[in-house]
């Protein structure tokens, strides 16, 4: 009985230590736009979603991904397939699914909200599933894809292009000290930041970099079209572009425990199969791609610090606590248990009567009263 | 100073026009005419490409299998047609029904000013069919229309089939984002004049209909089917429209792909294409292509049920299936598929069609002459009538070089007085409209003091006053006070030359081919005549030689000898008459403008030039 005691407060000490004391070295963000509307720019809707559901299946919660979609594929009028959005011929993967959350969609699509977005200058109304919330601990995946003339300007404008070019109908100013300050305080936003990019002449998106500790991956240099992969003869659009695609191939094989590290997603879609030559720049980043995980980006890991400094509770706890906190402490250190698997503290977790409340504005998890330690 | 304004400079220039005049002339038409000739030769030309985004390529796939189907809707529409004696919209309506489609009708009927020997009507009444096929998810803003003429006798049964049998299974698709019509029109073109007119709100021609009650949106493409046959060797592609208007290019462009892609031979012009541009045989079958799109161009008469659409900004082109004795047949499963595969591309688009050129020439399916590169063959003609207006403004404003001819004129005004100018401009111009009015207005007149039919009334009351205006020249010079004096003349011609200028210069604008015929004809002969006594036969002669008429003739002529039919001259007079007669026909039932541009413009500047000829 008393062991089962100490071992039942020993459970409560370490979750509570875990969930207090540890510290988010990576939570992922991600952003994923595509900016193509109309019914023969499936393909890139089409990317967007494949990258999307691979996010999804390696852990990002969908409170931490804003996606953009340009058009709405699944509901066009011409898809003889509705509700659908399909990755491989012969109808293989649906990446649209049951639960898709579109952040922004049709005509909110534009270079003023990709940029709003990024730097957390949104109006106070804008809801929580609209936001980037990122802090200077997190890493950021930014996925783009579409007709490159979009992003020629967004780019140039946040990482140090000083003039800018007109967008159709859009009018961007052109101080460099907008753009600066907008560099600096995307820099407070992110610990670290991937930048993939599917379009033609995709180089060019990375080239004027200098912000620190991004790495950028295009499908194409300058000077090359990335081209699209296969056509689905029933539905009569090109489904994927070949980058995506491939990129696609090797995060299937991820899982979240993988170790493949950032060497290999650049060895993804070689000449010969791309067509294109897919780039990457890695002069600003920090650390070594060969020791940044894919699933730092790709996946929501949390890496858990465990301390052994104590915690004194809180007063109005029973006296017998106190009894047990004392004996605990004369007994021998402690050692580390093997690693247990998430399913196991969750389980306890809800056993310690954690409440999930989710409001109007977004999913997210609060605790509405205090823990409370249930003996057998 | 400038050029212009400096004495010397500008009297340099000018005595260089004024020498120089003639070999320039002669060298600006030959570079036009060799421009234009070397438009079919292969190297100059472009491929064809497809320009809309949206359409993309032909990547679909076709799943119409019901060949079988349209030949029995064949079998059924030709009993009840012969059962009915016309159109049988009961039939029609019931069939459509059944299919799904929402059927409406629309009966129309027109007189016709005088009897149309051709087809042999007079009073027509008749009833189009037409049945919409609604987009399962898309908004009714867009659609898109399929067509078969009813025409008689055993003539595009199979048409009207195959549109039936794909009715039926383009209902059972979902992916349809605007809507369809199929139409089955009677009477040919003034069935689908009724329909389209009746269809935008609109009473160009006098038609009397039915109101339209059910309509689909703006139609954004239209085909037009013709089969007369069950099985085909190859499809033809009809493209020119009413006055000479020609479908966007990109539909022509899409009819080719899918052509490749299914496997049927494609004609254009009825040729098929050549390999072998760099011999002659191959250049002078595409140049012979090239011609014949001209030739039909020029004649402003649709080619097709699809020209009517054209003048509403509706791209259309008609399909034409021709089963000759070449060994190996479609049937028209395959035919279905090619219509099936274009309307999948049709239906991806989603604005009108205006990526790609609308004023071209196709000297065969994959190359294409653009505006920009056969328009410089037209400029250079007109840069000839230009160098003439210059060289005759030259010499009236300097009067001691006029004095050629020994006759001294030198006590005149200095310039002639605009009476004198006018007057022969107004008479001529007065014919054009007796030219215009009276063959029409005048045909119970005629009808009862010749034993002649009315058609043959209204065409020879046209010849008639044509020949007669002829013989003005003899008679005006009497009125006239500047009669025989050389400034008048100069002036004269100096003003035809400009007219004729501006005249050609807007019809080419507008339909390339009839301004270019006109052109090449009119102008070589109106710089180079001047009423010499010596020589006022030949230039009488010369003059006759390029007038409209035979002009008209000419090309009737030139048309026959292309598609491999020549004709006697006693023939090619039939068929002179004939076209007159369409051609007074065509603007009274579809606003076809050939006869006014030639009647109360053309003619009168022509009339002009035989005024110079006979000046003194």
């Amino acid at each position: 009985m008393a062991a089962r005691r100490l071992l039942s407060w020993y459970l409560t000490v370490f979750t509570l230590l875990c969930l207090f004391c540890y510290r988010i070295t990576v939570a992922t963000d991600e952003i994923e736009v595509c900016t193509s509307r109309f019914w023969f720019n499936y393909r890139h809707v089409a990317n967007t979603l494949s990258v999307y559901r691979s996010v999804k299946r390696l852990g990002i919660p969908d409170s931490h991904i804003v996606l953009m979609l340009a058009d709405d594929m699944a509901c066009n009028h011409r898809n003889p397939k509705p509700a659908t959005v399909f990755s491989h011929k012969n109808m293989e993967l649906n990446v649209y699914g049951d639960d898709v959350e579109v952040d922004y969609r049709g005509y909110e699509v534009t270079v003023e909200n990709f940029l709003r977005v990024l730097t957390g200058r949104l109006p106070p109304s804008t809801p929580r599933s609209k936001r980037l919330l990122s802090d200077d601990r997190s890493n950021i995946l930014i996925y783009m894809t579409a007709w490159w003339n979009f992003y020629n300007v967004i780019l140039r404008l946040l990482f140090g292009q000083r003039k800018l070019k007109q967008l159709i109908g859009e009018n961007l100013s052109s101080k460099p000290i907008a753009s600066w300050n907008i560099t600096i305080s995307v820099e407070k936003r992110y610990n670290e930041l991937l930048f993939i990019i599917d379009t033609c002449q995709g180089a060019s998106m990375y080239e004027r970099f200098y912000s620190p500790n991004v790495m950028a991956l295009a499908s194409s240099q300058i000077g090359e079209d990335s081209l699209s992969h296969q056509p689905d003869l029933a539905i009569g659009v090109h489904l994927m572009d070949r980058y995506t695609f491939y990129l696609l191939e090797f995060l299937e094989d991820i899982h979240p425990a993988s170790q493949a590290n950032m060497n290999d997603l650049f060895k993804v879609c070689p000449k010969s199969l791309c067509v294109s030559t897919p780039g990457h720049r890695i002069d600003l980043f920090q650390r070594n791609p060969r020791s940044v995980l894919i699933t730092d980006f790709f996946g929501s890991v949390r890496k858990v610090e465990i301390t052994t400094e104590t915690v004194k509770l809180i007063p109005n706890i029973t006296e017998k606590n106190e009894k047990l906190t004392e004996e605990v402490m004369l007994t021998e250190p402690q050692k580390y248990v093997q690693q247990m698997p998430v399913a196991e503290i969750i389980h306890q977790s809800i056993q310690m009567c954690w409440t999930q409340h989710s409001n109007a504005n977004g999913h997210y998890q609060k605790w509405s009263q205090p823990f409370k330690i249930k003996y057998d | 100073m400038g050029l212009l304004s400096d004495p010397n400079r500008r009297r340099a220039l000018t005595s260089l026009v004024t020498r120089l005049n003639t070999p320039l002339c002669v060298l600006c038409y030959l570079v036009g005419v060799s421009w234009f000739m070397g438009l079919a030769f292969e190297p100059f030309m472009l491929r064809t490409y497809m320009s809309e985004n949206a359409m993309g390529s032909t990547m679909v796939e076709e799943k119409f299998v019901f060949g079988e189907r349209a030949i029995s809707y064949t079998r059924e529409f030709a009993g009840q047609k012969k059962k009915t004696g016309g159109m049988p919209v009961d039939w029609l309506v019931k069939t459509m029904k059944s299919r799904g489609l929402e059927v409406y009708t629309q009966s129309f009927s027109q007189t016709l000013p005088f009897p149309d020997e051709v087809k042999e009507r007079y009073m027509v009444r008749g009833t189009n069919v037409y049945g919409i096929l609604r987009a399962p998810r898309g908004p009714r803003t867009e659609s898109i229309v399929l067509s078969a003429p009813c025409s008689e006798g055993n003539n595009n049964n199979q048409a009207v089939g195959l549109l039936l049998a794909l009715a039926s299974y383009f209902r059972s698709q979902i992916y349809w984002a605007k809507d369809i019509i199929f139409l089955v029109n009677e009477h040919d073109l003034i069935g689908m004049e009724a329909w389209l007119e009746a269809y935008h709100d609109v009473n160009m021609t006098g038609l009397t209909s039915s109101p339209i009650q059910g309509r689909a949106g703006a139609i954004q493409a239209a085909l037009s089917l013709e089969l007369s046959s069950d099985v085909i060797t190859s499809m033809d592609v009809a493209l020119e429209g009413l006055n000479g208007q020609l479908p966007n290019l990109d539909l022509v462009n899409l009819f080719y792909a899918f052509c490749q892609k299914t496997g049927v031979l494609c004609t254009i012009q009825g040729k098929l294409q050549r390999t072998d541009w760099d011999t002659l045989p191959g250049y002078t079958h595409s140049l012979s292509t090239m011609l014949l799109m001209v030739l039909k161009q020029g004649s402003g008469h649709p080619q097709g049920d699809h020209g009517l659409f054209l003048r509403y900004h509706i791209e259309a082109v008609t399909m034409r299936g021709i089963n000759s004795f070449r060994q190996y047949k479609f049937d028209m499963t395959t035919v279905g598929k090619l219509i099936e595969g274009m309307f999948r591309k049709l239906n991806n688009l989603l604005e009108r069609f205006h990526q790609s050129y609308f004023f071209y020439l196709m000297p065969s399916l994959t190359r294409f002459v653009s505006i920009g590169y056969y328009m410089p063959a037209f400029g250079f003609l007109a840069l000839i009538l230009v160098l003439r207006a210059l060289d005759l403004w030259v010499q009236l404003s300097d009067p001691a070089r006029a004095l050629e001819d020994g006759v001294s004129e030198g006590e005149q005004d200095s310039s002639p007085s605009l009476l004198s100018l006018a007057t022969p401009v107004i008479i001529c111009h007065l014919t054009g409209l007796a030219l215009y009015f009276l063959p029409v207005l005048s045909q119970e007149m005629a009808i009862q003091h010749f034993p002649v039919s009315e058609t043959e009334a209204v065409v020879l009351t046209a010849i008639a006053i044509y020949v007669a205006g002829l013989a003005l020249p003899h008679n005006t010079h009497r009125v006239l006070s500047g009669a025989g004096t050389e400034r008048g003349w100069r002036s004269l011609k100096l003003f035809s030359l400009l007219y004729l200028a501006v005249l050609l210069g807007c019809t080419t604008l507008i339909n390339f081919s009839l301004g270019f015929i006109l052109a090449v004809t009119m102008i070589p002969v109106a710089a180079f005549i001047q009423p010499h006594r010596s020589s006022k036969v030949l230039h009488g002669v010369a003059l006759i030689l390029v007038s409209p008429a035979t002009t008209l003739l000419l090309s009737i002529y030139l048309y026959h000898e292309l598609i491999e039919y020549p004709v006697s001259l006693l023939e090619c007079w039939q068929h002179f008459l004939t076209a007159v007669s369409q051609g007074i026909l065509d603007h009274h039932l579809y606003g076809s403008l050939l006869y006014p541009l030639i009647a109360l413009f053309i003619y009168p500047c022509w009339l002009q030039f035989w005024n110079i000829v006979f000046w003194k």
